[in-house]
């Protein structure tokens, strides 16, 4: 079989990052500003988002993923501005999406989900079986493709969501939480996937997981109360915890300090 | 070798399993023949003349595979083998377009068994036939009704080619109903309730593009009700479904549909 590559494969990559936001703000709901004057430039390989809880992560994410339009500021996502009113079909067949809380069909088959998903990201026809099945193999749920989706366990419906994210090979990976729910042979296996897929993908992945960060990201974000408090190496983050800070592990300790510093730590908890 | 194509009697020498063949010729051989079909009928017949004990082992398994092939054929799955339902109708509307049709069938009903004078005047299917196609339109772009909404928004389909696909969809169900039934049993005729019906489809996607399509129907249906529940109460026919008004519903249809035009890329985010 000869490979099927489109122009879209080969034509040059004309974008520097493949997310590049100045000064963003964007709203959770009616007037809260979710993130709130962040600048971010993003290229190809796994970056880990970190951040407490209410920082802003899913909100973001969710702009990223071009589900919410920003409020203000600039967004550029492949080299497509996210402006007003423009047309958003042809990034949106390069972005693959997985929400944090990820609803299904739950009378489809975990294939028919996947082919469901390719079909509205406009995979052409043709190319479908194949690149279901891949995406199907890659996240290891080959033996149960013909399983319908009520019937699979919490970390199986999260691995078909994975897979339905890679379905159409995305340029932009956006992945909030994928390891919730997943046992640690699971994880390990997560991290596998996610180091192939940083190699030509841009893929953020939300966390809250310090060890999966640093096991699988070659970069992290971190992320409070709506800004970027630090991006750089899972080495550097390390490298900004000393002893008397909390935590367990170098890269916990780096967590807590660059938060204390930033002042932007919420509350005791 | 002539040419392009592998010679004859290379072919026959690989047909009969040649020991003394190079590897290089066999390699270069083998790799034309993985792209050349006329060389691959050619080795066909070949094995058939050149290796008849091969061609009847070959010829013996496929006899008795055969039947185990065909019992193996999976049973293809309900939405296989109805092609590509998804693709129109909102993979989990179907219980509400259930529920939608059944009560379009009781308000028929109610029409055929309880003469209108006893139900004050028109029948009640009168007041419902003009919402009910939006209803379930309504029903079919629901992120609430809709458990992968999330998911549907960020795709490349997401706006208004799948939400168009998908009210066409509730309206290829509920309006045949609606219109059979009006007809059998002659509660209402076409001409009142079509226009207004796709009139108010048109305004709730159009409004939709603001408020989100849901609350917008919401609104629709309860104006409707503000507006002819009274009428239907005192006995007496709509007057906004009167035939003197269809051109008002007409202009109603047009400017929803342009609005909706107008305003083709808002239907994409949130």
């Amino acid at each position: 079989m000869t490979p099927t590559t489109s122009a879209a494969d080969t034509a040059p990559k004309t974008y520097a990052w493949e997310i590049r936001a100045t000064g963003l703000k964007v709203r959770a709901g009616r007037r809260k500003l979710a993130v709130d004057g962040l600048d971010l430039a993003l290229g190809t390989g796994a970056h880990g988002l970190l951040g407490p809880n209410g920082a802003g992560k899913t909100t973001l994410i969710r702009s990223l993923a071009t589900v919410l339009r920003p409020a203000e500021g600039e967004l550029e996502l492949c080299g497509t501005p996210m402006s007003a009113s423009g047309d958003l079909r042809a990034l949106r067949r390069r972005i693959g999406y997985l929400p944090q809380e990820f609803g299904y069909y739950k009378r489809f088959t975990v294939r028919e989900f996947v082919e469901y998903m390719a079909w509205l990201k406009e995979v052409p026809k043709a190319d479908i079986p194949a690149a279901v099945q891949r995406a199907v193999e890659r996240v290891g749920l080959a033996d149960r493709a013909d399983h319908r989706m009520k019937t699979l366990s919490g970390g199986m419906v999260r691995r078909a969501g994975i897979a339905q994210a890679i379905v159409n090979d995305p340029t932009l990976l956006l992945l909030d939480e994928p390891t919730a729910g997943l046992d640690p042979a699971q994880r390990l296996r997560f991290r596998e996937l996610l180091q192939e897929l940083g190699r030509d993908t841009c893929v953020v992945v939300s966390t809250h997981l310090v060890e999966d960060v640093a096991a699988a990201c070659s970069d992290v974000v971190l992320f409070a109360k709506g800004r970027l408090v630090f991006q750089g190496t899972p080495q550097d983050l390390a490298a900004a915890g000393r002893p008397e800070h909390p935590g367990d592990s170098p890269l916990e300790r780096g967590y807590s300090a660059l938060l204390q510093g930033s002042g932007r730590q919420g509350g005791v908890w | 070798m002539s040419g392009e194509h592998a010679s004859m009697r290379l072919i026959d020498d690989y047909a009969r399993g040649d020991t003394t063949m190079a590897a290089d010729v066999l390699w270069a051989l083998e790799s034309h023949l993985e792209t050349c079909a006329p060389c691959r009928s050619r080795l066909a017949t070949s094995v058939a003349t050149e290796a008849p004990d091969i061609a009847s082992l070959v010829a013996t398994v496929r006899a008795e595979l055969e039947p185990q092939l065909d019992a193996a054929v999976p049973a293809p799955s309900w939405r296989r083998r109805f092609g590509r339902v998804p693709a129109w109708l909102a993979p989990v509307v179907a219980p509400w377009l259930a529920m939608t049709l059944s009560i379009t069938l009781l308000a028929l009903l109610l029409a055929v068994a309880a003469p209108p004078m006893h139900l004050g005047g028109a029948p009640l299917v009168v007041l419902i036939a003009p919402v009910l196609p939006l209803c379930a339109v309504a029903a079919s772009w629901s992120p609430a009704l809709d458990p992968a909404h999330e998911l549907t928004a960020s795709t490349a389909r997401a706006g208004l080619p799948l939400l168009l696909r998908r009210a066409t969809a509730a309206l290829a169900v509920v309006v045949p109903v609606l219109l059979v039934g009006g007809w059998l049993t002659g509660a209402m005729t076409a001409a009142q309730w079509l226009l207004p019906s796709l009139a108010f489809t048109s305004t709730a996607l159009a409004l939709g593009s603001v408020i989100g399509v849901t609350r917008a129907a919401v609104a629709l249906v309860a104006a409707w009700v503000v507006v002819a529940a009274p009428a239907w109460l005192a006995g007496a026919f709509p007057s906004a479904l009167h035939p003197d008004h269809l051109p008002a519903w007409g202009l109603l249809l047009a400017l929803g549909t342009g609005a909706v035009i107008a305003r083709r890329n808002t239907y994409s985010t949130q």
